[in-house]
């Protein structure tokens, strides 16, 4: 029954409805699946029985009363950085080893009330920091379509997991590129909704302003029913919005009529591979060729993005993590003279080097005499590419590009040189320093690895970002595959 | 700007995250290599640009102030490294006079 974990939503949905499967069944193969594959992959950091078995029965008995959505039974991975009442949840880090949540997150609550099966908790880069799932501080994951390499970051363990069969869709949460990236050089699709689309609540937070949590699957259609679950105002996050939840709208309605900008500082970006390059214009074609009109567009001040992105995101980051100091949950050095040394030492040993470098880079962004020349120097640019935006979307409906300017890389490439892993992320933190929705769907491939197109849209328009993306799983015929792991 | 290991320890300190042999030079090199970078941000003229903090586009939304169960103390204390009698122990905050 392997094929079990090579389905889709809709095609699983089916079955289970026709009780041709049960979700016990399903669940069962994936449980297989995952003890046969991620032993390899690692995508997993812990399985969760305590979860699927009782919520796979709760599911089983809603079909059996003909009751229940698309959702109901689907198995389900979630990123260590989503908050599940019981469940070990440590944002892939030592500092929060043992770390119970005492609530479940909205976004993870909304996929169970439609029925979702928790299979597990995903690997990622600690704290979501990185773009290749080696900063997490327990182990790295390794990319289904060739051990050797990355699977991208910092939601690698969701986009592995469901690149090799181990779960039908997962969550991540992207900040800089944490979805795309990752689904990208994995092969399979992932979104970052509109900032405010999807409640923070129970999201350990890495920058506030930028993280917004999002759906992986193995289909445009599979993306946009996980984003439709886990949409829509949340009075426990202010920042959630109370616009109607229209992202599947018009999800078939092919991309006739659309006018679909090519900026052209995103395909002359520093490292971009010739054959990532080639894949991502033959996948453009394919929409022209499918009715779209193809635009040219300027993002004038891309060059400026990884910057303003380098001090903000640390700048919360630091803000943020200030919460860990080993006296409410988690690591605490206890053999100390006075709480200083507590928090100190805590903080130090707990925190992982990358996480420790963007505090202290965020930390020293604030610092008094460096605040004007840093933080507020970049919010005026993100001011600056925000507008970019703006102009651009005058000219058109949604932006085409490559997710990721490189294929997955090989594990320990660059964890020598921060700033080259840095720029895995060009093509994507534009995204969310302007608040855009946009979505990575697999385009072929380069050297034999996975390459993502990455479409854009305005703010609250995942309608269009999904739909464009859709047509060209339609006019490409190109649908994400499992990787066998060999 | 290259950043000096005197700023290192500074920032460190501020941070809050002690610093083990070697750590000094080590985020100096690293943060500066980062900062090169981050310096092509004073080539962008911004004087007459407002900064973005967020991109929300509700802004400080109220609701009525109606009380709801929150944690119990248990469950509060239940991940915390070192309670007692339903607090949160620490070590001395001031140093004997």
């Amino acid at each position: 029954m392997s094929e079990l974990t090579e389905l889709t939503i809709a095609e699983a949905a089916r079955l289970l409805r026709l009780h041709s499967i049960s979700v016990a069944e399903l669940v069962t193969a994936h449980v297989e699946r995952i003890a046969k594959v991620d032993p390899l992959v690692k995508a997993f950091l812990r399985a969760t029985p305590e979860m699927y078995e009782k919520q796979a029965e709760a599911a089983d008995e809603k079909l059996r009363r003909r009751e229940g959505g698309p959702l109901t039974g689907i198995p389900l991975a979630v990123k260590d950085v989503l908050c599940v009442k019981g469940i070990e949840t440590t944002a892939g880090s030592k500092i929060l080893r043992g770390f119970k949540p005492p609530y479940t997150g909205t976004a993870v609550q909304r996929l169970f009330d439609a029925g979702a099966v928790m299979l597990g908790v995903t690997n990622c880069d600690e704290f979501a920091m990185g773009s290749s799932t080696e900063n997490s501080g327990y182990y790295p994951t390794h990319n289904p379509w060739d051990l050797d390499r990355v699977p991208g970051g910092s939601s690698g363990g969701s986009a592995a997991a469901v690149a090799a069969g181990e779960a039908m869709i997962a969550v991540g949460t992207d900040t800089g590129g944490s979805i795309r990236q990752p689904a990208a050089v994995c092969g399979v699709v992932g979104m970052k909704p509109t900032y405010g689309r999807v409640s923070r609540y129970g999201l350990i937070a890495f920058a506030s302003s930028l993280d917004q949590i999002g759906p992986f699957a193995r289909s445009v259609e599979d993306a946009s029913l996980v984003l439709d679950a886990m949409s829509g105002h949340d009075p426990l996050d202010a920042t959630s919005s109370d616009r109607p939840n229209d992202v599947r709208k018009d999800f078939d309605k092919g991309v006739k009529g659309m006018r679909l900008g090519m900026p052209r500082e995103y395909f002359d970006v520093e490292g971009m591979e010739p054959g990532v390059n080639k894949a991502v214009r033959e996948a453009i074609k394919a929409l022209e060729n499918a009715g779209a009109e193809i635009v040219d567009v300027t993002l004038p001040h891309t060059d400026y993005g990884l910057a303003a992105y380098y001090i903000i995101a640390p700048a919360e980051c630091s803000s943020n993590l200030a919460r860990f100091d080993g006296v409410k949950y988690g690591m605490s050095v206890q053999d100390v003279d006075n709480i200083t040394e507590m928090y100190m030492r805590t903080r130090r040993q707990g925190f992982g080097e990358e996480v420790r470098r963007r505090i202290m880079l965020g930390t020293y962004a604030l610092s008094s005499g460096y605040y004007d020349a840093y933080y507020l120097k970049a919010q005026k640019v993100r001011t600056l590419i925000k507008r970019d935006f703006d102009d651009a979307f005058s000219k058109c409906d949604a932006i085409v590009s490559a997710t990721s300017p490189a294929v997955a890389f090989p594990i320990g490439s660059k964890t020598d040189d921060p700033l080259s892993m840095y720029l895995c992320d060009v093509l994507t933190l534009g995204g969310n320093l302007a608040g855009l929705p946009g979505i990575s769907v697999p385009c072929g491939t380069s050297q034999g690895l996975p390459v993502g197109l990455q479409v854009l849209a305005p703010q609250w328009r995942e309608d269009v970002a999904l739909r464009v993306a859709r047509a060209y799983e339609v006019a490409s015929g190109v649908m994400a595959e499992v990787a066998s792991v060999a | 700007m290259p950043l000096t290991r005197a700023q290192v320890r500074h920032v460190a300190q501020l941070a809050r995250i002690a610093l083990e042999p070697g750590d000094e030079e080590f985020y100096a090199e690293q943060l500066s290599g980062i900062l090169e970078h981050i310096d092509r941000l004073q080539q962008v003229p911004t004087d007459d640009i407002a900064p973005t903090a967020q991109v929300v586009e509700v802004t400080n939304p109220l609701r009525e102030d109606v009380p709801r169960p929150g944690l119990t103390q248990e469950e509060a204390l239940a991940n915390a490294p070192a309670p007692v009698n339903g607090f949160f122990r620490v070590p001395s905050i001031q140093e004997e006079a």
